[in-house]
């Protein structure tokens, strides 16, 4: 047994595919503790906010201090913030078009820019061949850029509570700076939201969680129930054989995904829990596993050591247990690695049907592609909120695979390198 | 036609350790003659086999030693050009279990196209089917088997069809690893016979021929090499080797022998204890001194060279000749 | 000639069909036979002609189609597990292969301890169960203590086959069945295992079935030998009758087919 262990870990390939697991593993159970969020709870009013760390604006103002910093590039930024160089590029293309000689125009040149802008745009003139869509664009950017040169302070004011006027209470400096860590609320959105406007890295490491108990119930429930049919197949043989391979091949017969579907179907949304999810997989995903394991049975049953096991007396559940099951123990692990990665697939290839658990309690990785698929993330180009959950289904099943490759290589003798 | 100079080669397993399986073997084989190698598994004989073809590749390694074959020295040939120019057509191997390892979705036309165009691609079908009815004619064999997949034949023709499929380029040195063993004696037979025709018929110029069954070596071997742990323990003629045995090895193997004949039940069977030295770090001494009843101080010491004792007949051993088989004669 | 005791293990009309309808193979065709007490037999026969199969019918390993075996002169009946544990402690075997004879998984020990605990002596103290396991081993020439803790693949080939002779010697049976006990291993070392099994009968008294396609071991060692073609035995009498004055000609061609050093080998009759 240690022997055997000893020999997988020094298998490249099973040593990379189970530390990804483990790391995966880790980070979603040390996550949770460290980020106490609900993962299901709405946060933003609004739909896929980009990743990023969201500042509370009304608490950045009122900060206990205030900093000065003078840094010389601080006006730079501001005005690049707002006016990109393709701006600039565009502002002189209308202005060209407006009449003013080409080479008075320096697009570096922000101040001498603006002036120009100031003097000739008129927001209401749609030069010739202007797309609509374009004309709105140079309304946006004139906008943008108002006051974009104007050094004074901001005004916080407050209306008195009386007169109803509004009062100066404080004036807010263009080299006024707050430190992140005093304001009181600052929430990283690594993965920023989803359509619902709820954190997509905290549910997805939620996701992965149920997705890899669910791939686990389904390859625990497909593994026994395909182990003890195998067992019990091959090695008592006979009728027992014949009726037990009856039931596998008409499970073999029937696509196993349109099963899985219609089940789903027909308990209806209400009571598709993740673990009735996990069960409905497991029953319906043991077949390969009874096939396998018998044929393996088959050839066991006939070797010496097994008779001479029967021939010192032994039962026959002794036998099959002491001395057939050690021989597949190493098989039965592969095909249970595989049983899991492929119940993970499964249940996403359902919930992106709309066929998953019912999506008021537990997030599931399927469940997040569906959402993300309704919501048109793909079309929209909000990355963040499908993108993160494939890389996740692709490493799960890629380690697992890749375990299973690895174990392969130390089982099977042939091979070995 | 082949002959072997202090030939020495190596394994090196998967933990980089050297097992020496073959070690300073010297061979001679005249035109005509057939050479048996006997001896346990392990003992380094089907190495020697692969080895004597001067094609090595990993994990097998040359050490040193010279191969002629023909009068041609093809010591220090590149593998390729050993591939090219040597296999097949100056020597033929046929390996252990070769005819359990041919691909069952091919006919066995389709493995004498595959050595044919190996050497030549210019042939064409015609050509190819024509030169293989000859040589199945040639070597008794019905025609109707090259249109056959290796599952349509019994366990006896497949084996001579592998035979045949190796001597297709007419090599004058043919090496048969164990070619019958996994075969029912009439089978056996079978083959023997016609590994016998093709020799008397001058079809291949010299055989080696490897076994661990005693009684069937004595029936085809000219002259018999008794190999243990990678070395030559002794060599003579089939008779001196079976009946006068000088090595206590080859006199313990000799003493194994069952053959269903009058006087069998009255014999004793000999027997060895103990297992042969690990091979990768072989004692420097006698490597057989552990198991040997006659065993002295000094066998272990210093290693035992091979000593000649005229008409090709020689013996690892340091006792002589006459003292030895004084020894068999009262010691049992 | 040895004088025959009485007959221990009788079959008559025994047979073995596999399969059903076209698939139908006739594997053994009612086959009769008498082993004795104390004698040595040989089934002898070449791969397919179902010698294996017998032999696992003799050891109640598979059901017997068809015809009947008696055991001490009574018909056997193995329709209960108790039944089965009895009969098995009268009868017993050793395997061709010795690497796949042993659960790989368990540790030397076990092997010798179920036979141990089979002969009623689950209970002994630990020291005299290894004081019987010693004993065992140094039947076999082999050291108990070096053997003990260690797992099958730390033996050689021989070394296993002299355990399992070992497991015989602990058993005591009645009958052994040695289905091919010395193909797998080196000549060498065959005539250690056959030493052995001659001590041990000649110990215990047991009877001896070898089953073997090797033609000269079966004249060696058997009093009596059976030829077995196709599922049927065709010839059967005294080794020296059989052996060296063959009246079937499956047997006659069968032994001029193996090839001798006295005699000439003679080629041309294939």
């Amino acid at each position: 047994m240690q022997h055997t262990l000893r020999q997988v870990f020094r298998s490249g390939k099973f040593i990379v595919g189970f530390s990804i697991l483990m790391t995966i593993l880790l980070i979603v159970i040390i996550y949770p503790w460290v980020v106490r969020h609900p993962p299901l709870q709405i946060i933003g009013q609004g739909t896929f906010f980009p990743p990023g760390i969201y500042v509370n604006v009304y608490d950045a103002i009122h900060a206990p201090t205030l900093y000065t910093l003078n840094l010389e590039d601080a006006a730079a930024n501001r005005i690049g913030n707002k006016l990109r160089q393709e701006d600039r590029v565009a502002m002189k293309e209308w202005l060209v078009a407006f009449g003013v000689p080409e080479d008075e125009i320096d697009i570096d040149d922000t101040e001498k820019l603006l002036a120009l802008w100031e003097a000739n745009y008129n927001p209401d003139l749609r030069l010739p061949g202007m797309t609509f869509a374009r004309h709105r664009y140079f309304q946006r950017v004139n906008a943008s850029i108002d006051g974009l040169l104007s050094t004074e302070p901001a005004i916080i004011a407050a209306p008195n509570s009386e007169t109803g006027a509004l009062e100066q209470k404080a004036l807010i400096r263009q080299t006024d700076y707050a430190n992140v860590d005093e304001v009181a609320n600052v929430r990283i959105l690594a993965l920023g939201t989803d359509n619902f406007g709820r954190d997509v890295l905290t549910q997805l490491v939620a996701a992965t969680a149920v997705s890899l108990v669910i791939g686990l119930v389904a390859g625990l429930i497909a593994t026994t129930i395909g182990l003890t049919l195998g067992l019990l197949a091959g090695y008592i043989g006979g009728l027992v054989d014949d009726v037990l391979m009856f039931f596998t091949n008409l499970f073999t017969v029937i696509p196993t995904f349109v099963l899985l579907i219609l089940i789903s179907f027909s308990i209806g949304q209400d009571k598709r829990g993740a673990i009735t999810i996990a069960m409905v997989i497991g029953f319906t995903s043991w077949v390969w596993t009874a096939r396998a394991v018998r044929s393996q049975v088959l050839s066991l049953r006939n070797r010496d050591h097994v008779n001479l096991s029967k021939l010192s007396g032994h039962s026959v559940p002794r036998i099959i247990l002491v001395d057939i099951l050690p021989y597949i123990a190493s098989y039965v692990v592969m095909a249970f690695i595989l049983q899991v990665s492929s119940g993970i697939l499964a249940e996403a290839g359902l919930s992106i049907l709309g066929l998953g658990p019912r999506t008021t309690e537990t997030p599931t990785l399927g469940l997040m592609m569906n959402w993300a698929m309704i919501y048109q993330a793909h079309i929209l180009g909000k990355w963040w909120a499908y993108l993160p959950v494939l890389v996740t289904i692709a490493l799960v099943s890629f380690s697992m695979n890749l375990m299973n490759t690895g174990l392969d290589q130390v089982f099977n003798p042939a091979l070995r390198d | 036609m082949l002959e072997v100079r202090d030939l020495s080669t190596k394994y090196v397993t998967r933990y980089k350790e050297d097992v020496y399986a073959v070690d300073r073997v010297s061979l001679k084989i005249e035109e005509g003659k057939t050479l048996g190698i006997a001896g346990e598994s392990g003992c380094g004989k089907s190495t020697l086999a692969l080895s004597l073809m001067g094609y090595y590749f990993p994990p097998l390694h040359y050490i040193s030693g010279e191969i002629i074959i023909d009068g041609q020295n093809i010591t220090g040939m590149k593998p390729d050009e050993v591939r090219k120019s040597i296999l097949g057509k100056e020597i033929a191997y046929i390996p252990q279990a070769a005819m359990n390892a041919l691909n069952p979705t091919r006919k066995v036309i389709d493995f004498i196209g595959d050595v044919i165009r190996a050497h030549d691609p210019t042939w064409t079908k015609q050509m190819i089917y024509d030169h293989a009815r000859a040589l199945f004619e040639r070597l008794g064999l019905p025609a109707e088997v090259l249109q056959k997949y290796p599952v349509e034949l019994s366990g006896g023709m497949k084996q001579r069809t592998v035979i045949a499929v190796a001597v297709t380029l007419t090599p004058k040195v043919l090496i048969a690893d164990e070619p019958s063993s996994a075969l029912d004696v009439t089978s056996q037979k079978m083959v023997i016979k016609m590994l016998r025709d093709m020799m008397e018929s001058g079809f291949i110029k010299a055989m080696i021929f490897i076994t661990h069954e005693l009684p069937l070596l004595y029936n085809v071997a000219d002259d018999i090499m008794v190999m243990y742990a990678g070395q030559i323990v002794e060599r003579g003629t089939a008779k001196q080797t079976v009946f006068d045995p000088l090595h206590p090895y080859s006199k313990g193997l000799m003493g194994s022998i069952l053959v269903p004949e009058s006087g069998l039940r009255s014999a004793k069977l000999t027997a060895i204890p103990g297992a042969p030295p690990n091979l990768k770090n072989p004692p420097p001494g006698c490597r057989f001194a552990d198991r040997c009843k006659y065993v002295k101080p000094e066998c272990r010491v210093t290693s035992v060279p091979l000593y000649e004792v005229g008409h090709g007949r020689a013996y690892r051993c340091i006792l002589p000749e006459e003292e030895l088989r004084r020894a068999y004669e009262h010691g049992e | 000639m040895v004088n025959k005791g009485n007959p221990c293990l009788s079959g008559r009309g025994v047979t073995k069909i596999f399969g059903f309808g076209r698939h139908k193979t006739i594997a053994v065709d009612h086959v009769d036979f008498d082993f004795h007490e104390g004698e040595i037999v040989s089934i002898v026969g070449e791969s397919g002609s179902g010698k294996t199969t017998l032999a696992k019918m003799l050891l109640g390993l598979i059901s017997v189609t068809e015809g009947e075996i008696y055991f001490q002169g009574k018909k056997r009946d193995l329709s209960s597990g108790r039944k089965k544990q009895e009969y098995w402690r009268n009868i017993q075997a050793i395997f061709q292969d010795p690497f796949s004879s042993y659960n790989i998984f368990h540790k030397i020990d076990s092997v010798l301890l179920d036979c141990i605990r089979m002969r009623g002596g689950g209970n002994l103290p630990r020291e005299k169960k290894v004081e019987m396991m010693t004993e065992a081993c140094s039947f076999v020439n082999l050291k108990f203590a070096e053997l003990t803790n260690k797992y099958p693949f730390e033996l050689s080939g021989g070394q296993m086959q002299r355990l399992m002779i070992a497991r015989i010697f602990l058993l005591k049976p009645k009958i052994l069945v040695a289905d091919e006990p010395t193909s797998m291993i080196d000549a060498c070392s065959r005539a250690t295992i056959l030493d052995y099994l001659m001590k041990l009968r000649n110990e215990t008294g047991m009877t001896l079935i070898f089953i073997t396609h090797d033609i000269g071991l079966a004249y060696y060692v058997s009093d009596t030998i059976y030829i077995m073609e196709h599922g049927r035995f065709v010839e059967s009498g005294s080794a020296d009758d059989v052996i060296l004055y063959p009246k079937h000609p499956y047997t006659r061609r069968l032994i001029s087919d193996v090839p001798k050093i006295y005699e000439e080998w003679d080629l041309s009759t294939v």
